[in-house]
């Protein structure tokens, strides 16, 4: 069967985006975060907009049932925020889904059936005990033949490691580095749940063990500190705990338009040029375990739509659920070649000052990784690089044009990739 | 007759009670499927019959977990005693998610890809579910 090139009925364009802080928020349910993030956002619009504007809601979430014992909570966020009667739509695809809510946000628009979109995305994880937020992760794997055995959703990727070390030389270390580089920006990032370096972190270990009059801990740098396996605890080998995202709580929020009255909403809207979208099968039934096949569906779509090469991205925000899942993601999206991510990655060229900034934000690593929430979060962020607007760690020295976001549900089941454009 | 139980969890699951490793096999095209899938994902065919695994193949991808799910920390796996899982290459071709057993889960940077397996069927406990498990030769 022939495949004809998809394009947009219609133009889309974002002229908003705002997000709660990230973090563990023992006060706070997820339709509160929600408000927090839909705040942040009715700020960031230049012309100001009317709460009556907007026409539908689309929500990404993956567990409130479990985390919350809450379901069904798409009229409640619409309630939260003053949508009511208005349809409120919930996306669930694992940690993708907030990126799917915004891509049906943008299908809703470019049918012509909406000129005002609400997507968000939400998540309130830290009620549960790790065990219990582990059995839940686990839920989006596939709990009949993947669970069933003991795998974790950590144990996934870190198989998923495994492979990617046997097959292209790369040891732990190169893990560690994305860590060390995604913490480094999630230092400057105020909304990031882990907003300090490593070697803050480590050295506030060291003070700590001082002042407590207990052995001063003697770590030469960052690696060191992360090779620890008392500061850095293996959680499934080789991924360690400065391996894998944090369980967060936050929400994240972008208001979409038709591209034709994106200006009376925005002095400089972003306008999403390109989007595409794949699923695959369970990690087991995968010829390539070192690759993620939605990924490269979901690129290639967006690529062709947008009328773009991988090298015409500047920035990206991509799905570091865990560090091997940055190395995996910017050879998918053709940044680098095949096994050459870790490479890229040592050499500096994925870090804010490097040729090709991967999640400037901190990343899911640093930022935090409230799971439906992540996907919009990453255009929260594409939103402030692109307007210049980022603050401390604004990418230096860029006219950035054209921007891309990655992400992934659990182990690559499904993959969402957005191209974000300038004008 | 296990040929004519029906492709699906259960049987997969009730015939590793048996001892046996079964895939699906499309009759039109041959593809081979395991975990067993009633339909066809090459032809689209849905006529599919049952085969046993021989139960040998290596290891493609593995894990040595710390930290566990409720279950596997009722059986008394924690930080101190982890557990290998691992992704299996069987000969005939398929790979599947397993525990894996005759590896040394304290000392993981000894685990190589490649490692030659053999499936075991371990005891099931009362009430307990069944799982797909190899052993190292
Ligand atoms: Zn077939």
């Amino acid at each position: 069967m022939s495949r004809r090139a998809r394009k947009l009925g219609r133009g889309v364009a974002l002229v908003g985006a705002g997000m709660s802080k990230f973090g563990a928020f023992p006060d706070k349910t997820s339709r509160d975060l929600f408000a927090d993030a839909f705040t942040a956002m009715t700020r960031s619009v230049d012309k100001g907009m009317d709460t009556e504007d907007i026409e539908a809601l689309y929500v990404g979430n993956f567990s409130s049932d479990l985390f919350e014992g809450q379901g069904h909570i798409a009229p409640i966020m619409a309630d939260w925020v003053g949508l009511v009667p208005k349809p409120a739509t919930r996306l669930e695809d694992a940690c993708a889904s907030g990126g799917v809510a915004i891509r049906e946000g943008v299908i809703a628009i470019a049918s012509g059936l909406y000129d005002v979109v609400l997507v968000g995305g939400t998540e309130k994880m830290t009620n549960l005990p790790t065990e219990r937020v582990t059995d839940t992760l686990a839920a989006a794997s596939d709990t009949v033949y993947e669970g069933a055995c003991g795998f974790t959703f950590p144990g996934l990727y870190a198989a998923m490691a495994t492979a990617y070390m046997a097959r292209h030389g790369a040891s732990v270390e190169h893990f560690m580095k994305v860590g060390i580089k995604n913490h480094n920006n999630g230092s400057l990032n105020p909304k990031a749940q882990f907003n300090k370096s490593i070697r803050d972190l480590m050295n506030s270990r060291i003070e700590k063990a001082k002042q407590k009059g207990e052995p001063v801990p003697e770590w030469s740098d960052e690696l060191d500190f992360l090779k620890d396996p008392k500061a850095n605890p293996v959680v499934a080998w080789p991924m360690r705990l400065f391996d894998c995202s944090p369980i967060t709580d936050g929400a994240a929020c972008v208001l979409l338009v038709a591209e034709d009255i994106a200006k009376n909403f925005s002095n400089d809207p972003l306008y999403i040029v390109g989007t595409g979208q794949g699923s695959d099968h369970a990690l087991h039934e995968r010829d390539d375990l070192t690759s993620i096949a939605a990924a490269r569906i979901a690129a290639q779509q967006a690529y062709e739509m947008a009328g773009v090469q991988p090298e015409d991205i500047q920035i990206a925000e991509v799905h570091d659920c865990f560090t091997i899942a940055e190395l995996v993601a910017i050879e998918d999206l053709g940044f680098f070649k095949h096994g050459e991510g870790y490479k890229a990655t040592e050499q500096g060229l994925t870090a804010r000052d490097g040729s090709k900034p991967i999640n400037t934000s901190g990343g899911l690593k640093s930022k935090g990784h409230p799971v439906g929430a992540s996907g919009v979060g990453q255009a929260v962020e594409i939103w402030h690089q692109m307007r210049g607007e980022a603050g401390p760690r604004q990418v230096p020295g860029k006219d950035i044009r054209l921007a891309l976001t990655h992400n992934v549900g659990a182990t690559g089941g499904t993959c969402v990739v957005h191209i974000y454009q300038r004008r | 007759m296990a040929e004519e139980r029906e492709v699906n969890s259960a049987s997969f699951y009730q015939f590793l009670t048996e001892k046996k490793l079964m895939a699906s096999r499309c009759k039109k095209c041959q593809a081979l499927y395991l975990p067993p899938h009633p339909i066809c994902t090459k032809c689209h065919g849905s006529d599919m019959e049952w085969v046993e695994m021989k139960g040998n193949g290596k290891l493609a991808a593995f894990t040595a977990i710390a930290v566990g799910t409720t279950c596997t920390i009722e059986e008394g796996h924690d930080r101190n005693n982890p557990y290998v899982a691992g992704i299996v290459e069987l000969d005939e071709g398929p790979k599947i998610s397993g525990r894996i057993s005759g590896l040394d889960a304290r000392k993981p940077e000894t685990i190589k890809v490649g490692t030659p397996l053999t499936a075991e069927f371990p005891e099931q406990e009362e009430g307990k579910g069944c799982y797909v498990a190899f052993k190292a030769q």
